[in-house]
């Protein structure tokens, strides 16, 4: 694992790279050389099963985190490679091509976060939520409370209990409120 | 093209994306199939065709006045002992519902049984939290059954939205979009109370107030209303039955 850092990591320009655990590794490499590095990971170093992609919005930061997780069946390891995308101008390449599924991950990506695949199929439609029209929904400045209560029809009275006061008073009204001591403090 | 290749052709996209961002097109909800177009007909004339309003019928539905007497209360009767109920899971609460017709719990012998499909039940059981998603296919589905029809709302996301009330895509109350009749509270209810709510719904329908399809058709428009509000892709004829 540390030579195959090695040889990467001078080749795509690594930065922050953690090894989570003898058969894990994260990195970020730029935007640019993203899906070269990935294309070449498949190719040349094995790692051919495509795990998983996700996004995480660093709102403080200004920046979407793209995760593209790659797994090597022959040596058991996983390297995910992390791409830091403008939140402003969230516009990634496409890497459906190198795996079909990625184009569903992207069309998901697309709804939830907002960010855009140019030439991904369909990446246009809609994938879980149906006419939607705000903003992306996963998106971090999205208020789902208030999109919520302004959207559909709050119920009155909607309110929650300490369950151990509410039960004390529903069961024992007339019984004082004190603490129990322990055996061991009596 | 070998990946490389392709690999160039997306970055060539992606520029083009980039220089001119923030460029959207209006979003068309309408089907391909249900757009307005014109077809040639076997004798070669041409005719204009608009599927939503040429294939359903465009009417609002209309209030059922009970029968008089004895003959409402014999029809009631009737009613009560054959529930047949829409076997659609809608939220997380239908998992409650296969063990109800098993032997322990045996809905059969209070003259509950499941079909497949909406033209042949009159109770529809609303099992959990409803995303909007599955609201627009909840409503299509109570407004092709036969009336009279009956709502029962199985748990409490049914009632105020449950833990799911802050979510942007599951409504808080159902009674805003279809008349319920029953509401069986609990997060999930047990088979045991669901069988309390189908006594409930008995006593409701015996005593002439199972009126779920008379409110939805005489509160129509305000029902609609607040169905098009949270349904932005209305793609449908507004009444399909």
């Amino acid at each position: 694992m540390k030579s195959l850092i090695e040889r990467v990591g001078t080749k795509y320009n690594l930065k922050e790279v953690v090894q989570q655990r003898d058969n894990l590794v994260f990195a970020y490499v730029d935007k640019e050389l993203a899906i070269d590095m990935v294309t070449y990971m498949r190719d040349y170093e094995g790692y051919a099963h495509f795990t998983l992609m996700s996004c995480v919005d660093w709102i403080e930061d200004g920046y979407f985190q793209l995760l593209y997780l790659l797994n090597n069946p022959e040596t058991k390891t996983e390297f995910g490679i992390k791409v830091a995308i403008d939140r402003e101008n969230a516009v990634m390449q496409s890497a459906h091509h190198l795996w079909e599924q990625i184009w569903t991950y992207q069309r998901e990506l697309k709804e939830a976060f907002g960010i855009d695949f140019p030439g991904s199929p369909r990446v246009d439609e809609d994938f879980v939520v149906e006419g939607w029209d705000e903003m992306p929904h996963m998106r971090r400045d999205f208020d789902t409370n208030k999109y919520a209560e302004e959207t559909y029809f709050m119920r009155e009275g909607r309110k929650t209990h300490d369950p151990a006061t509410y039960m004390r008073e529903k069961l024992y009204p007339n019984q004082p409120v004190t603490a129990k001591k322990n055996k061991d403090e009596q | 093209m070998s990946e490389l290749d392709m690999n160039d052709k997306m970055n060539e996209l992606l520029k083009k994306a980039e220089a001119n961002a923030s460029t959207k097109e209006e979003k068309s909800f309408v089907r391909p199939e249900d757009e307005e177009r014109e077809v040639i007909a076997p004798d070669g004339s041409i005719i204009k065709v608009n599927p939503i309003y040429d294939y359903f019928s465009g009417e609002k539905p209309t209030v059922e006045e009970p029968s008089k007497g004895v003959v409402e209360k014999f029809l009631n009767w009737a009613r009560a002992e054959s529930i047949w109920v829409l076997g659609f899971g809608t939220g997380c609460g239908s998992i409650e519902i296969p063990p109800l017709m098993t032997p322990r719990f045996d809905a059969f012998r209070f003259g509950v049984q499941m079909r497949p499909t909406p033209r042949q039940s009159n109770a529809f059981i609303i099992s959990g939290y409803l995303s909007v998603k599955t609201l627009k296919r909840v409503i299509r589905s109570y407004e092709q059954m036969p009336s009279p029809k009956y709502i029962i709302a199985l748990g409490s996301c049914t009632i105020n939205g449950g833990m799911y009330y802050d979510s942007y895509s599951t409504i808080n109350r159902l009674d805003k979009y279809l008349p319920v009749d029953v509401y069986i509270a609990g997060c999930m209810p047990r088979p045991e109370a669901l069988l309390a709510g189908f006594m409930k719904l008995k006593e409701i329908i015996k005593s002439g107030n199972g009126e779920g399809a008379n409110i939805y058709a005489e509160n129509f428009d305000e029902y609609k209303a607040n169905q098009k509000k949270v349904i932005k892709d209305w793609n449908m004829p507004d009444y399909n039955w």
